[in-house]
């Protein structure tokens, strides 16, 4: 998309033609297919209950489902707004750590070597062995909560921003070096822009990586006075053989997940859609 | 701002010069050997020869990016920050920064606003006659284009030398000429000194008032040849028989330091 191009007055040929009923096709067909699965599963879903007389404390069917979260919806909702709130409080504590840790890492080789086997370490231990540690140690739930919830989502955002920050064009960290930048200048001006997108794409992952430690973190700790979150509402229902609202919260959760990562997609976009390759459009 | 005045080849108040300078890597890779060269004032200096002579690494132990092994490259009048402008092969620019605010940087660096100098950042666009494109981001830009923005942050400071490495090589021939025939022109308004890197015979003979040939392993000076027809040059210039005698006698050295016969 060149500014300097004076395009002559197009006229559409057949070859133009059949491109642009294509993308017409492909534009109503991203949205109506997933769609049309969607009702197909559900009515599958609804026959196989029927016709094989399932009972429903082993598999309900779709209405009961949609029943159940009708009725439970304030209990719901509630439970939601819990981990909805332990995921987002997770997923900014894990950006500014991981963040934090890979500017750090980068203005100092000694920190970096002597920390990043640990950053690796914390990272590859399962978060359900090390939760039931630390809520021995942790007295308050919330923050117990908020820590496993961090340890899972913090990784991808400090490998990625650091990657990020050591992916600069030579040349241009030449050109810094010609015109004596300081050691901040260059953070601030080159090394940061240029991880941005890196720390982006970071970011995405640890969306997903917070609402699962959420939830893992709800699932150890169990209920304690706070702890009546989605997963807790999950595993309360399971133990009353309430499959309906077991499926309902289930839903919930999955909905929330997708919430986040659009919401950091659109974000990314809009960070990015200036000047990186990858928001660019291509003609042809 | 007025032109630095520029006396003729011969007279000319000396600038920089290379003593022996030596460039070793990892203790037995010789990429310099023994190169000596006086830059005057308003030199186009144009550095010829095969791939692996040393000239870019000449380019980097004159930007001061690297000390040489031994020997000295010495400033006649100590070097202040903004005497140096750098073009390198791509065009380098910060995909993320306007092309305004890419050319302010060597000013950013200094601590200046861009209201300080906004309007030497103004004039250098109009003059590489990129103006209309101060708020386009650099991949709005053709490479040509982005070339230009990358030469006018380099002149941006008026810098005493610039040091170009190659900088229309990926550039198809039609851009080639063009930006050849404003180079010299913009140089000419500017008054400063260049030293130009490349393997184009055609393009160091068209540009400089004295071509340094290089060979290879170990990288050195072969040959030093003077082009004295003055500037201005224009189109005309590539298709006189002057310019094909000065390609012939480049092109013989080059053939020379390569060692094949001419």
């Amino acid at each position: 998309m060149s500014i300097a191009e004076n395009r002559p007055v197009a006229t559409i040929d057949a070859e133009e033609a059949s491109r642009a009923r294509r993308q017409t096709f492909e534009q109503i067909a991203r949205w109506t297919l997933p769609a049309f699965v969607m009702l197909s599963t559900l009515f599958l879903w609804d026959r196989l209950v029927v016709w094989n007389e399932i009972p429903h404390y082993i598999l309900p069917g779709p209405g009961r489902v949609w029943n159940s979260l009708v009725t439970d919806w304030a209990m719901l909702w509630d439970a939601a707004m819990l981990t909805g709130r332990i995921t987002l409080m997770a997923l900014v504590l894990a950006v500014a750590g991981g963040a934090g840790l890979a500017i750090l890492f980068n203005q100092s080789k000694m920190v970096e070597m002597s920390f990043y086997p640990y950053a690796v370490m914390l990272q590859v231990t399962p978060v359900v062995a090390i939760a039931p540690l630390i809520f021995i140690y942790v007295s308050s739930k919330t923050v117990g909560m908020l820590l496993c919830a961090w340890l899972v989502a913090f990784f991808p955002v400090l490998s990625s921003t650091t990657l990020g920050l050591n992916s600069v064009d030579h040349n241009l960290r030449d050109l810094y070096r010609i015109y004596g930048a300081s050691r901040w200048q260059k953070l601030w001006l080159l090394q940061i822009p240029s991880a941005l997108p890196y720390f982006l794409g970071g970011l995405k992952i640890a969306g997903g990586l917070s609402l699962i430690g959420a939830v893992v973190a709800e699932l150890v700790a169990g209920t304690g006075g706070v702890g009546t979150g989605l997963a807790f509402r999950i595993q309360e229902a399971g133990y009353r053989l309430n499959i309906s609202r077991m499926f309902a919260a289930l839903g919930l959760v999955a909905v929330m997940g997708v919430a986040i990562f659009a919401a950091l997609s659109i974000f990314s976009h809009l960070m990015l859609r200036k000047w990186h390759e990858s928001a660019l459009k291509r003609e042809a | 701002m007025p032109a630095r005045q520029i006396s003729p080849l011969g007279q000319r108040t000396p600038l920089l010069q290379l003593e022996a300078v030596n460039k070793t890597f990892r203790g037995d890779v010789v990429a310099l050997n023994g190169m000596t060269m006086q830059v005057q004032e308003g030199d186009f200096i144009s550095l010829l020869g095969p791939s692996g002579c040393g000239k870019s690494t000449a380019l980097r132990l004159i930007a001061g990016l690297m000390q040489p092994t031994s020997g000295r490259i010495t400033w006649v009048a100590p070097q202040q920050s903004g005497d140096l402008g750098v073009v390198f092969q791509e065009p380098t620019l910060m995909p993320w920064a306007t092309v305004a605010q890419n050319v302010w940087l060597p000013f950013r660096l200094r601590g200046k606003s861009y209201g300080e100098v906004k309007d030497e950042v103004l004039e250098v666009l109009k003059l590489v006659g990129l103006d209309k494109f101060q708020n386009a981001y650099p991949r709005e830009l053709s490479g040509g284009m982005k070339m230009r923005v990358s030469i006018a942050r380099a002149m941006v400071t008026r810098p005493k030398l610039i040091l170009m490495d190659e900088p229309f090589a990926a550039l198809d021939e039609i851009t080639r000429f063009k930006l050849n025939n404003d180079l010299l022109e913009l140089k000419s308004k500017i008054g400063c000194t260049v030293i130009f890197v490349t393997h184009s015979v055609f393009e160091s003979v068209f540009l400089s008032d004295r071509i340094v040939v290089m060979a290879a392993r170990p990288g050195r000076v072969q040959a030093e040849l003077t082009v004295d027809t003055p500037y201005p040059r224009v189109d005309e210039f590539r298709t006189s028989p002057e310019y094909a005698a000065h390609c012939r006698a480049a092109s013989d050295a080059l053939h020379h330091a390569m060692g094949i016969a001419a």
